[in-house]
Formats: structure tokens, C-alpha cells, sequence
């Protein structure tokens, strides 16, 4: 039987779980399991939005700090006295906004997404700083820290929960839609999707919108966890983000990605840097690790393809 | 010494499934023209290409120059004995000078830290271009020149590297009646000076004009080398394919039916201007002319990529107003684009994929969700029905050969069920019997009373395939024959002279704008 490249990304993520429970003193305690289930879905949501947008050839430079206003957006409510649902619509309200700003610049003015979400991503940063002074904003009501903190029956984590079901969602739209198609083929050749009658645009659009959504989602995870928000929220998720989509497979150039595979790239990289702290590794070397890694995945992804391009061209003349 | 410059022997080159030349042999006497011929597919980029040092032939070939045994394993071997290569989409750096781009590569064995000699570099490039009769100034960008400018330029720098043999990979491709002309005084010159030549072309006449000898490959093989006094175009035609192939001229008396199509006084500034034409059930419209007189931006413009200026167009008595590609699809117009590898297709995604393109948002299961088994199922039965070869349709639709490719396009528009489809140069690139295919195929499509029409640039399938031929110039109709009175002769008349000149038609250079051949 031969094994996608995603499947063989899920066998190294159970193999790098298994590795760390047997070196890592204290990676299987109930404590640090727990600690990693409640990172998982905040990096995971920011890497999924990213690679939604990485499949159209573009990339989102501005997500977190998309994820860093929507949370500021849901703090002024919250502290104002707002109910919590009023909190989250107001966060999803400004995620996509932001991503529909993204996307009305890349689709319909065609400047180069990473240009527009570096801009972007500057301009939020000042909107974030012009309303909170620099200041963190904090002291939110226990009902919505269980957003965050909470379980479901006691056992399972609520963000957990939430993560899963936009895994669903997005696995869903990617495959089962026609806009899903259509952000691949897009991704692939542009100009053959233009002559073939798809409104690029509107297919851009709704993705930066889609990014926008769960960098909102994100935020509301995130904000819930620490209890404050600061105009940081979640920035170390950026770069990560855009590794854990090209480590889980995504094409860089567009055309190829798959849910599955980002989510197993996310827990990789959450499992390799917990279990090193544990060890005691350094900060400075668990990042140099990692980067060792993402290169020679990249590498090796370089090598398959084109050993499946050669067999795929044997086959085709082979048959003809 | 050897009357021969350059000897290949034994030449075999092996992709991966595919054997590209077999024991080919290329033998090129000092200061002739050589033609090298062959169909889309025959090995002739590959030859060119094993000469450049770019791909390495399977082992056993042997190289002679100038009598001796060469070795060519990499593009320096080449360059240093003097092989210059002018590509078909010239290899310019367009922001640098016409000098700088003369001189380029001289300095690569130098070090890095050497200091550029900027008078030699104009002295070289000036004295380059005056051999060539070339008044350019050597100072700018050669992005400011013109196609046939920016070739000189590269002929230019062959001289400057005193090349003793230089290959033509289409160079009249994209050059005007006069400037092909001034490339042939060229080319004279050089044979003159004892430097050989290759000129590869799919256009007859200009083969026969300037060559003086050809080698024929067909499918891979060396059919044979033939001096040009003993060799008549019918006779290099059969060499090429194999067989006596000409179109058989299109006798059928179509029963046109009522009007599909109507364009009215169609203009788009610098374009084309006031195009009217009608298109009838039951027929097939050719439309031709020569390269850049405006068939493909009107095609375009009706297609809803660019939007023109002013007039109509209708489908069936009602008036469209189509904004962009996305509206002329909804209203079932299909446009099969020139450039089938960037435009086309999508090289990289599935033969499903592509033939469900322009209709995956409507292929629903009662999830709303895309029903994949229907979109299979219908790709399967068009691979079936088109004959799509391998038929495999789960493999990228990139790893099909060209004929393969255009029929994966030509299922995709079938799939929107369009009311009327435009075919632009369908066939280009393709080999004989799947063009013959596509031509019974709009033929086929036509009397189902979809409305069918054909831009091509070449005369026999034009003749072959339209029921009624418009002949563009300068962005206007120049004139419109019903194929029983259409001869290549007098659409040439109108393609290059327009309708008011009444006098007997003179092209001879310039026909060679427009194929001739098969």
C-alpha cells in the first residue's frame, strides 16, 4: 500500500508523541498533555487560515494581527460591560473586515498579496496601538474564560472542540465545494481559470474573508486563555504558521494543500518544541531544531515530486 | 580538411517513456543554410538542443568539427567552438543595452573583481552591428526594440563571438514582410563571411528561398538529407509526413439554418474596428488573417476578457451584455484559447478537474456539496467519446500530449453545453491525425447546430474545415468568401492588400506570414 504525503506526516507525528513520552520526563503528565491540547487550537486555527490563502499562490502576512485587533475588538466589549456573544460577533465582525480589506486589494486591484498583507499587517499593528495606547487589556468575565479553560464533559477541552469542527468546516469547503476547487485550480494556473469562465476574483475574495474568519476565531480562543489582550496576541504564530502549512505539504506556489496535513505539521511542531523544553533543550536550539527539520521536509518534498512527475509522465506514455 | 564543419552521428536521446531522436545523424557543410525539417513533435527542438550542450544524448553519439572529434556535453563546449543558438523566444536580458546584451558571457571566466571595459564593450557591439547593416544605437535597453530589431541583436552577438554556425529557431515567426527580407540580406551575408547556418521553419516557401540543403527527421528518425535543387515542396511534404498529405478542400454543401450569432459594428480602439458578421446553424466560420491583425482580440472581446469599445453582439436574437468571462459562460459561449498550455488548461490538476472547470459549482449532491461521482462519471464519458489518450482520467492533464491536451479543453466547453464555441488555431501544435480529429470534431459539433468558429492562421484548414471564410487585416474585415470561391491565393489577397485593391495579388515574400504547409 503506498502512503499519501500526508499519512506519512501523521505516522512522524504519533512517532515524534511517542519519542517525546519515552525521553521527555513529564511530557505524559496530565499537566503538560493538557498544556499542549490548549495550544493546539490556537496555532492550529491561524495555520489552517494560512494555508487556505498559501493554495492561491498568496500568502497572509497580516493573520495575526487580524487575530490581534478582532481580540481587541471582543476586550472592549467585554470590559464595557457587553454580553459575550455581543464580544464574539464583534471579533468575527473585524476578522472579516480585515480579511475583506486583504481581499479587495489583492483581487480586484491585483497588488501582490505578500506586498498588501505586509502593509496590512502594519497598519492593523497602528490601529491596534492608537486604541489600547500599548496597553495590555485585561479582566474578563469567568463565563467566557471557559471559551479558553474550559472542558467539555469534564475531560475535553471546548477549544479542542471548536478547532475540530473548523478542521471539518475547512476540509469541507476545500473538497466539497466548488469554491474549494476553484481556490486550487486558481492556485494552480490563474490565467486558465479566468478562461475557463471562474470569477477570480470573488474566489480570492472569499478567501482572505475565510482567513480573516478564523485568525477572529483564533483571537477569541486566545483572549479567553490569557485572560488579556496586548497587540502581540498570538504574533508567534505568524512565521510558525506559514512553516507548519509548507511542512504539512502545502505548495508554496499554490495548487496543493491539505487540512490533514497542516494539523499534523501543527502538532509536530507543538510536540517537538514541549518535549525539548522538558528536556531542557535551550529556546535558542528547539528553534534551530525545528528549522533543520522544515528544510530537509522541504527538501525531500522537492525530490518526490519529481520522482511522482517522472512516473506519472512513464505512465502516460506508456499507455498512449 | 573536411568539407564539413559540423558532423552528429548516431544521435539517440531517451526520456523517460518516450524516445525523443533515434540514431539521427546532422552533417552541415562549411557557410551553407541548412534547413532542418520535420512535424511538431519530429525531434527537432531536441537535436538543436543536444547541439547547445543543454541535453546530453544517450551514449554512443559522436561529434565532428571541422573534421575532428568534438565533445559537446555542456552549453560551454558549444559556445567555445563557436555554435550560437537564436531561440524562437529570443534569450535577450530586455533592461540591459543593446551592447551589454552583445557582450554578455564574455567576461565569465574572468574574475569577479575585474573591471568592466565599457569601450570595448560598445567598440565590440558597434562593429557587430554595423556588419549587419544594423543602425541601432547601441546605448539602450533592447526592451525599446522591436521583435525583429531584438533578433538582429542576437545574430549580432553570434557575430560578435565569431560563431561559425548559427541556428534559426523560427526566426520569421514573428517578423513583418519587410523585416523578414532584411533577415534573409542577413543571412546572406553571413554565408558569405563562410558561416553555416541551421534554419528550422514550418513555412515551405521561406525554406526553399533560403536554404540550400534540408534534413528531414520524421517521428524521432532520420528520414534523410536532400540537396534543395533535387527537392520539390510536395516531395519534402511526404518526406515530413510519411505519406501524401493534403487537406482535401471542404466540398460539402452545409444547410445553414437560421442565424445562432450576430456581431454588430463590434470596435476596440488599436484592436479592431466595426466588425459585422452572422454565424448560421449548421456552419462553420473561419476566420483569418495574418499574426496581429485582431482575430484574437476580437475573440477575446466576444469571450468577455477584454470589453469592447462599442457594438452588439446577439445569440439567438437576444443582445448579451457580457462583462467578463464568468457572463459569457452563463450565456453559452465557449472560447478555446490559442495559448492551450497557460490558457487552456491547468497543467498541474487532473484530467477531471479540468474537464469540470467552468461547471464544478454546479455538480451538487443533495448535500449541496460537489457530487464527485458525477463529476468522474462525466469526465470518463468525454475521455471516451473524444478518445483522450491515455485513458487515464485521474493523471494531470499536463502529462498528455498536445492533441491529447486541446480534446481535455474541447470536453470542458462541452461540458457547459455552449450554444456557441470559438476555436482559436486549434490545431496549432498538433500532430496530423489528431488535428484531422478536431476537424471532424467541429464539423460534428456544427451540424448539431451548436455555432462553430475557427480562426486559423493556416490557409489549407481553413479551406479544409469553414463553410464561410472572413479574412481580417489591420483590425477590419477585409473580406468574406464562401469556401466554394476561397482559394489560398485570393484570402491572401484580402489579407494582405484589403478589399479595394483590384490588381492581381503579389506576396510571394510575404506569404510565408501565413503557412502554407501542412
Amino acid at each position: 500500500m503506498k502512503l499519501s504525503k500526508e499519512s506519512v506526516l501523521g505516522l512522524i507525528a504519533i512517532a515524534t508523541i511517542l519519542l517525546m513520552s519515552l525521553i521527555a520526563p513529564g511530557f505524559l503528565s496530565s499537566n503538560n498533555i493538557n498544556n499542549l491540547m490548549f495550544q493546539l487550537p490556537e496555532f492550529g486555527l491561524i495555520a489552517l487560515g494560512m494555508m487556505v490563502v498559501i493554495i492561491t499562490g498568496g500568502i497572509d502576512l497580516s493573520i495575526t494581527y487580524i487575530a490581534a485587533l478582532s481580540g481587541v475588538g471582543a476586550a472592549l466589549m467585554l470590559v464595557n460591560g457587553y454580553p459575550i456573544f455581543l464580544a464574539i460577533l464583534v471579533a468575527v465582525i473585524f476578522g472579516l473586515a480585515c480579511g475583506a480589506f486583504n481581499g479587495f486589494i489583492v483581487s480586484k486591484i491585483g497588488v501582490s498579496p505578500i506586498l498588501v498583507t505586509i502593509g496590512t499587517w502594519v497598519l492593523f499593528e497602528g490601529i491596534i496601538l492608537a486604541i489600547t495606547k500599548g496597553q495590555s487589556i485585561s479582566g474578563f468575565s469567568e463565563t467566557y474564560s471557559l471559551i479558553g479553560n474550559g472542558y467539555y464533559m469534564g475531560l475535553f477541552p471546548l477549544s479542542m472542540l471548536i478547532f475540530a469542527f473548523f478542521v471539518l468546516v475547512t476540509g469541507v469547503l476545500l473538497n466539497k465545494t466548488g469554491w474549494g476547487r476553484n481556490v486550487y485550480m486558481y492556485g494552480s494556473n490563474d490565467v486558465a481559470t479566468l478562461f475557463s469562465g471562474v470569477r477570480n476574483n470573488r474566489v480570492v475574495m472569499k478567501v482572505y474573508l475565510y482567513a480573516g474568519l478564523l485568525a477572529a476565531i483564533s483571537a477569541i480562543i486566545m483572549t479567553s486563555r490569557y485572560n488579556s489582550v496586548k497587540v502581540d496576541l498570538g504574533s508567534s504564530y505568524l512565521l510558525q504558521s506559514v512553516a507548519a502549512s509548507v511542512l504539512g505539504g502545502t505548495k508554496i506556489e499554490g495548487g496543493y494543500g491539505k487540512v490533514m496535513g497542516t494539523v499534523y505539521a501543527v502538532i509536530i511542531f507543538l510536540t517537538l518544541s514541549n518535549g525539548l523544553n522538558l528536556l531542557g533543550v535551550h529556546r535558542a536550539i528547539v528553534d534551530v531544531f525545528i528549522g533543520v527539520i522544515l528544510i530537509s521536509v522541504l527538501t525531500l518534498n522537492f525530490f518526490s515530486d519529481k520522482i511522482k512527475q517522472k512516473k506519472e509522465t512513464t505512465k502516460a506514455s506508456k499507455v498512449a | 580538411m573536411s568539407e564539413y564543419l559540423l558532423q552528429m552521428k548516431n544521435i539517440s536521446k531517451t526520456f523517460p517513456g518516450v524516445k525523443a531522436l533515434d540514431n539521427v545523424e546532422l552533417e552541415i557543410k562549411k557557410g551553407e543554410v541548412h534547413a532542418l525539417i520535420g512535424e511538431n513533435g519530429a525531434g527537432k527542438s531536441t537535436l538543436i538542443k543536444i547541439l547547445a550542450g543543454v541535453y546530453t544524448p544517450d551514449p554512443g553519439a559522436r561529434f565532428f568539427f571541422e573534421g575532428k572529434e568534438a565533445e559537446i556535453s555542456k552549453p560551454l563546449d558549444a559556445t567555445m567552438k563557436g555554435i550560437s543558438i537564436i531561440y524562437q523566444d529570443l534569450s535577450l536580458f530586455p533592461n540591459l543595452s543593446v551592447a551589454e546584451n552583445i557582450y554578455i558571457g564574455r567576461d565569465s571566466h574572468k574574475k569577479p573583481w575585474t573591471k568592466v571595459k565599457w569601450n570595448d564593450i560598445k567598440k565590440i557591439a558597434n562593429k557587430a552591428l554595423k556588419e549587419l547593416d544594423m543602425d541601432i544605437d547601441a546605448s539602450i535597453p533592447v526592451e525599446q526594440l522591436s521583435i525583429a530589431q531584438q533578433q538582429m541583436v542576437e545574430i549580432a552577438r553570434a557575430l560578435a563571438f565569431d560563431s561559425k554556425l548559427i541556428v534559426m529557431d523560427e526566426p520569421t515567426s514573428s517578423l513583418s514582410a519587410g523585416e523578414v527580407e532584411k533577415l534573409y540580406n542577413v543571412i546572406d551575408k553571413l554565408k558569405k563571411q563562410g558561416i553555416s547556418i541551421i534554419f528550422i521553419s514550418h513555412k515551405l516557401k521561406e525554406l526553399f528561398k533560403v536554404s540550400d540543403r534540408f534534413t528531414v527527421l520524421r517521428d524521432g528518425k532520420f528520414v534523410g538529407s536532400y540537396d534543395a535543387q533535387d527537392m520539390t515542396e510536395p516531395k519534402l511534404i511526404q518526406l515530413m509526413v510519411g505519406r501524401n498529405v493534403t487537406y482535401e478542400k471542404n466540398q460539402a454543401t452545409v444547410e445553414v439554418g437560421e442565424t445562432i450569432f450576430k456581431v454588430n459594428q463590434l470596435s476596440k480602439e488599436g484592436n479592431f474596428k466595426d466588425i459585422s458578421f452572422e454565424l448560421r446553424k449548421g456552419e462553420v466560420l473561419g476566420i483569418t488573417g495574418l499574426v496581429g491583425s485582431g482575430r484574437t482580440e476580437l475573440a477575446q472581446a466576444i469571450f468577455g476578457i477584454s470589453t469592447p469599445d462599442a457594438g452588439t453582439i446577439e445569440l439567438y436574437g437576444k443582445k448579451l451584455s457580457i462583462r467578463n468571462s464568468a457572463g459569457a459562460v452563463k450565456e453559452g459561449v465557449a472560447y478555446i484559447p490559442e495559448a492551450r498550455q497557460t490558457q487552456g488548461l491547468v497543467l498541474e490538476q487532473s484530467v477531471i478537474n479540468n474537464i469540470s472547470l467552468p461547471i464544478i459549482s454546479k455538480l451538487k449532491n443533495k448535500f449541496r456539496l460537489t457530487d464527485r461521482k458525477q463529476e468522474v462519471k462525466l469526465a470518463e464519458e468525454y475521455v471516451k467519446t473524444l478518445d483522450i489518450r491515455p485513458a487515464l482520467p485521474h493523471l494531470d492533464a499536463g502529462n498528455l500530449s498536445g492533441g491529447n491536451q486541446q480534446k481535455i479543453v474541447i470536453a470542458k466547453w462541452l461540458s457547459t453545453k455552449p450554444k456557441v464555441i470559438i476555436f482559436d488555431e486549434p490545431t496549432n501544435g498538433i500532430d496530423i491525425g489528431a488535428k484531422t480529429e478536431i476537424h471532424k470534431l467541429m464539423r460534428k459539433l456544427a451540424n448539431e447546430g451548436i455555432g462553430v468558429i475557427m480562426i486559423s492562421s493556416e490557409l489549407p484548414e481553413i479551406l479544409a474545415v469553414s463553410d464561410r471564410i472572413l479574412v481580417m487585416r489591420h483590425g477590419r474585415i477585409a473580406g468574406e468568401l464562401n469556401v466554394a470561391e476561397a482559394t489560398q491565393e485570393n484570402i491572401m489577397h484580402y489579407a494582405l492588400q484589403g478589399k479595394s485593391n483590384g490588381k492581381a495579388p503579389t506576396f510571394v515574400a510575404e506569404s510565408n506570414q501565413m503557412s502554407q504547409g501542412v
